[in-house]
Parts: C-alpha cells; structure tokens; sequence
C-alpha cells in the first residue's frame, strides 16, 4: 500500500488555530467566497455579450441623446453567475434550515410545484396574447378560484392583488366602494384596528382614506370587548381584525365582533395571512367575513421572503363582490374569458389594481399545493402547523418565558421576562442563534409584548428538527441566565458579517455606491 | 417658575404658566433605544389633547407622540431632524420635541409629577 508521505494527510496535533485567529490574503474563508460589489469586480469597458453593431440611423430624440458612458459596470457571464450563486451562498432559507420567522409563515416548498410552474403553458405566456392562446392558463385561474372558494366558504374571489398589503387595499376599496354606493362614505369614517392586527391593517385603512381607532388588547392578548363595544357605532365603516391574531392567538370574539359591526352598518375585513392555521377547519363564511385576503405564498407554499414574489387574492361577501377590480374572469361555456375593460363589466368593479391578472406563477404553485394535499391534507396542513407551534411552546416554556397562558395556534410568542436581570436583551438572543446555525425568531414584534420573540415553525419540521431547535433555544436561555453575556453580546460572531451597526445604518444610510 | 408634568404615555411638558415644552422621558428614551428619525409637527398648528401629532423612530420600533393638552404649537426642535441621538442623550432637555401654548390649562389636573410618574415607572 502507497502511503501519501509528502502531503499531510490529517492536520498535526499541535496545529492551535480556529476558524477566528485566521486572516486570509485572499478575504475568502475556506469556501466560504469573499464576495465584492458588481461596481468593485466588474469593468466599464467589459461585456458578457456579443451586440451587434447599431446600423444606420436617424434619432429622433431631439437631442436628449445620452452623451456619456453610463458608467455601469460590465462583467462576464461567469462573473455574473459566480456573484449571484456566491451571495446566496451566504443567504438563510427554508432549504437549509429551520425558518422560525413569526407572523412569515416560510412553508417548504415541494419540488413538485416549482415543476409545474415552469410548464412553458403557465410559465411562458404573454399577458397580452390572444386570450384564446391561453385557455389552459385561464382555466388554472378558474380552478384556484374554486378551491379559494371553497376552502373559505365565500362567494366570490379577486386574484390580481399582488400581496398580501395589496389584498387588504383591494378588500377596503370594495367596501370603500359599497359605502359610497349607499352614500354613506361621507359619514362612515372610521376603521377599528386592533392593536394585535398585523401592521399593515391600519396603513392600508388611512390609504383609502379612512380614520383609525385603535383596538386595545385585553389581559389574554385578544380584542378588549368592553372597548370594542364601546367603540362601534353609525360612523363606523369597517372592522379590520387579524384572526388568528399576530399573538398568535385565536380571536375567540370574532362571531360576535362581526354580527356587531353588521349591526352597525360596517363591513368586517379580516386579515387572512395567518389562514394556514386554520384552513380545512373554520370556515371564513361562517366567522361573518365580508373581505379576506389569502397569501398565497404564505398558506399555499412558494418561495419568498427577501421580497418576494406574493400573491394576495381577496375573497368577498355577495354584498361586495359586485366591487371587485377588473380584470376578473369569466366563463362562457367551455371558454375562459378576462372582462378587462370598467365600462363592458355587467358587475360595478371599483376599479384596476395592476397592469394584468395577478402572479402566474403563484397561482400554479398554490394550486398544485392545494391539489396534492386535497381537503384532508390541507387540513393536516393547519392541524401541523398548530401541534408544532405548541411543541415548541411546551418545550420552552421552562427556560423561556410565553407571553399569554394556555394554547397558542401557529406562532408561539414569548415575552423577555426570562432575560430580566441579565445583561442579553432579544436582540442579543437572537443574534446568537445565527452563531447557531438558525435563523432568528421575528423579534420586538408585535408592539404589545415586551421584548417579543414570536416563533412560528415550518409545519413540516419532524420532531427530530423541532428537538434540536428546542434544545439549541433552552441552551441559549440557560447560559443567559447564568450570568455570562459574552456569546451574546457580540453574536454573530461565526456568520459572513458579524453584528451590524443597526444605527449608525438608519442613522446616515449609504444609499449607493460611490468610488472610494 | 416652571414645573414637570408627565403623562401615562411617557411624555413630559415643563410647564411655565401657558407655554409647555414637551418630549418624551428619560424613561421612555432608554426604553426605545437608539432613537434614528423624529417626525415633528407642523409650528401654527392648532392640536386636541390625545392627537397623534409627532413620531419618533428608533432601531427597535416606530412610536407615536401624542398631544398631552390642546393647543397650539408654536416651536418644533428642529435640531433633532439632523441629530435624532439628542433624544436619547438628553430627553429632557435638548432633546425636546415641539412646544405649544396651552388653550386650557385644567387639562394638566391629574398628570403625574416627578415623584408620581418614577413610582408609575418603576415596575
């Protein structure tokens, strides 16, 4: 047998150096890539691709001609693709690790639906080719509006809004639509917001021009009822209430909250983005929704976070869904149809929210989920992310500290009662779980829970990815605990860029490039 | 001769008879953090007690200011558009947000004092 006698086949015993105590000449750290900006590795004068010569010809921009070089940097197409998978080299998702980010929903995303979204029939047609060209397009349109339909009990569906933000803008132009039809816009001004709603809600009512009154929390982290009551009247024009709440609660009143604003004259909006905790097993209808929005890219799986892509269809009430935005869709017999135009719609849409008809993709994607779970399995899929969220409230809850008593639904929120006295605030706990290999928790979110630290696993963590995680999180809080701050206060110290100055950052923002 | 008033939303206003400087506790600021951006109201604008009028931004969250009494705005602590840290260097003195005449100064009955509000403060 050849021995290898002039390498060195296993490092010394006396070999001292950890990964810290290493500078490398180059910046990269083992195959860990330094990665510099596309300005500081490209040239101006370098270009990935071969264009031909601009032929003779005539501006006709009268002189506002670019005179200069633009000044962009140009690189090859290795440089180009080495940057890109370099950098998500460095990037955290779901396909590496436990995701826990609260209030996120990071689903997995099976292979299969990122199969069928690239079928050149979904994914590569033109919004505007002939309608008769994308009839099967049109036809998935048709089916994932049944299944939203159907999983939410409600009478009808605008899918062109393109986020879950934008869902809520399309739910409140109906209702702002509704209310000017009854004449009564001027005079219904208010929106009720709890505060446990997600943030957006109260952004998106002031955008359509209503007045906000804030919903206090009661002791168990709902909706005070005693306020809300006191609250409701004549002037009221919506509720816009997030069930299962960003406390991850579930909004017990929701019944009574709904049959009191209709009482009143107002419409109900409930914010649908945590509906994977629930989907299969509460009906929307039946809550008394008039407006819901569904993130697709939440409940229905898709890559995301990072910003994006989403898709954020509305699911409305007989009484608003006359509002809904055009283009909606339309079937003629066996033929599929968009009503693009205000003027040719037999219904009183509120308007357009986008160019075309929504994401595409997103919607191949959530249907093929859907599809592949069928009803038992989407069930499963709330039931899951619910057992999940309450394995790991029940694991942590002797070292961490929850925020309310009793069950949570999909999230766990935890308060910083458990840090007392310690010198590690929630910012420093959850940087030390990047030294750990995880994703940190969604943190000092939501704004009524001191020091929050909202946890919301994966459904589909087995027990054995749960443990670790559990085991990692009760580690954390017992070395806090104990006194020594010190791999927390500087953490991360084992990412690609250690802890970052948040304030220096917000501060004075370096907003671009410039040559040092 | 002045005197501090604090309300339940951890605003104080030093009062000298109908002028009042307002800006936000010590307490308060330690809480937020470093403070990075202060939305100041508009000087001239007439306020009611409980409006949200300011905003102050730190790394952890946005807050909202709210009118302690009504009244008038007449200065707005320009300085902090530029050094929002003063905040939390100095809340309670060059750090304060906008100042206002008082219309009615029975609204002040009930706010807390120095003692009051570090008792309201301490747990």
């Amino acid at each position: 047998m050849a021995m290898n006698s002039t390498g060195r086949p296993t490092a010394p015993a006396d070999a001292q150096s950890t990964a810290q105590d290493v500078d490398t000449f180059s910046g990269s750290r083992g195959l860990l890539q330094a990665e510099p900006l596309l300005f500081e590795v490209g040239a101006a004068d370098k270009c990935g691709v071969d264009l031909p010569d601009v032929p003779e010809h005539t501006s006709r921009l009268g002189g506002l001609e670019r005179s200069e070089a633009i000044g962009l940097s140009g690189l090859s197409e290795p440089e180009a693709m080495r940057h890109y998978v370099r950098l998500s080299q460095r990037n955290y998702a779901i396909d590496l690790g436990l995701y826990p980010l609260g209030s996120c929903t990071m689903k997995h995303n099976p292979r299969l639906n990122e199969k069928l979204a690239r079928l050149a029939g979904f994914a590569d047609v033109h919004p505007l080719q002939p309608q008769s060209t994308v009839q099967g397009a049109l036809a998935l349109m048709g089916e994932l509006s049944h299944w939203l339909c159907a999983i939410t009990g409600m009478d009808a569906v605008a899918l062109s809004p393109k986020a879950g933000a934008h869902g809520e803008w399309c739910g409140m132009m109906c209702i702002r639509a509704a209310l000017q039809e009854r004449g009564e816009l001027s005079t219904r001004r208010r929106v009720l917001v709890p505060q446990s709603a997600h943030g957006t809600n109260p952004a998106t009512a002031a955008e359509c021009g209503f007045d906000i009154d804030e919903l206090p929390a009661d002791a168990t982290g709902r909706v005070d009822m005693d306020v809300f009551r006191s609250k409701i009247g004549p002037d009221v024009a919506a509720v816009m209430l997030t069930n299962p709440n960003t406390c991850g609660l579930f909004e017990r009143d929701i019944r009574e909250i709904a049959d009191l604003v209709h009482e009143a004259g107002g419409y109900f909006y409930c914010d649908g983005a945590n509906l994977n905790a629930i989907m299969g097993k509460t009906r929307v209808r039946d809550l008394g929704v008039d407006a819901m929005h569904i993130n697709l890219h939440k409940t229905f799986s898709t890559p995301h976070g990072g910003g994006g892509p989403g898709a954020g269809p509305v699911v409305l009430s007989k009484r608003l869904s006359q509002f809904a935005p055009v283009p909606y869709l339309v079937q003629d017999g066996d033929a599929w149809r968009l009503v693009e135009d205000d003027a040719q719609a037999e219904e009183k849409p509120f308007g357009r929210m986008c160019a075309f008809h929504g994401q595409m993709g997103m919607f191949t994607r959530a249907l093929a989920y859907m599809m592949s779970h069928g009803a038992d399995g989407l069930r499963q899929v709330s039931e899951d992310a619910v057992l999940n969220a309450n394995y790991l409230l029940a694991r942590l809850k002797g070292e961490m500290s929850p925020a309310f008593d009793g069950v949570c639904m999909h999230e766990a929120l935890f308060d910083d009662t458990f840090l007392k006295n310690t010198d590690v605030t929630t910012l420093d706990f959850s940087k030390a779980m990047i030294d750990e290999g995880y994703h940190p928790m969604t943190m000092y979110f939501p704004l009524v829970v001191h020091g929050a630290m909202l946890i919301e696993p994966t459904e589909t963590e087995s027990k054995e990815s749960l443990d670790r995680f559990a085991d990692t999180l009760l580690s954390l809080a017992v070395a806090a605990k104990s006194g020594s701050s010190d791999r927390f206060v500087s953490a991360p110290v084992l990412a690609p860029l250690q802890r970052l100055d948040e304030t220096q950052a917000a501060r004075q923002p370096v907003l671009r490039w410039r040559e040092a | 001769m002045s005197k501090i008033y604090f309300t339940e939303d951890h605003e104080y206003l030093i009062v000298d008879g109908d002028t009042a400087t307002i800006g936000i506790s010590t307490y308060a600021a330690g809480q937020l953090g470093d403070v990075v951006f202060v939305e100041l109201p508009d000087t001239g604008k007439t306020v009611k007690k409980g409006d949200d009028i300011a905003v102050v931004e730190s790394v952890k969250s946005a807050s909202e200011i709210y009118a302690p009494v009504s009244g008038k705005i007449t200065h707005a602590n320009e300085a902090l558009e530029d050094e929002p840290e003063t905040v939390n260097g100095e809340p309670q003195g060059a750090g304060w947000f906008f100042k206002m005449t008082i219309s009615d100064v029975s609204e002040l009955e009930g706010m807390m004092d120095e003692a009051a509000y570090a008792e309201f403060t301490r747990e």
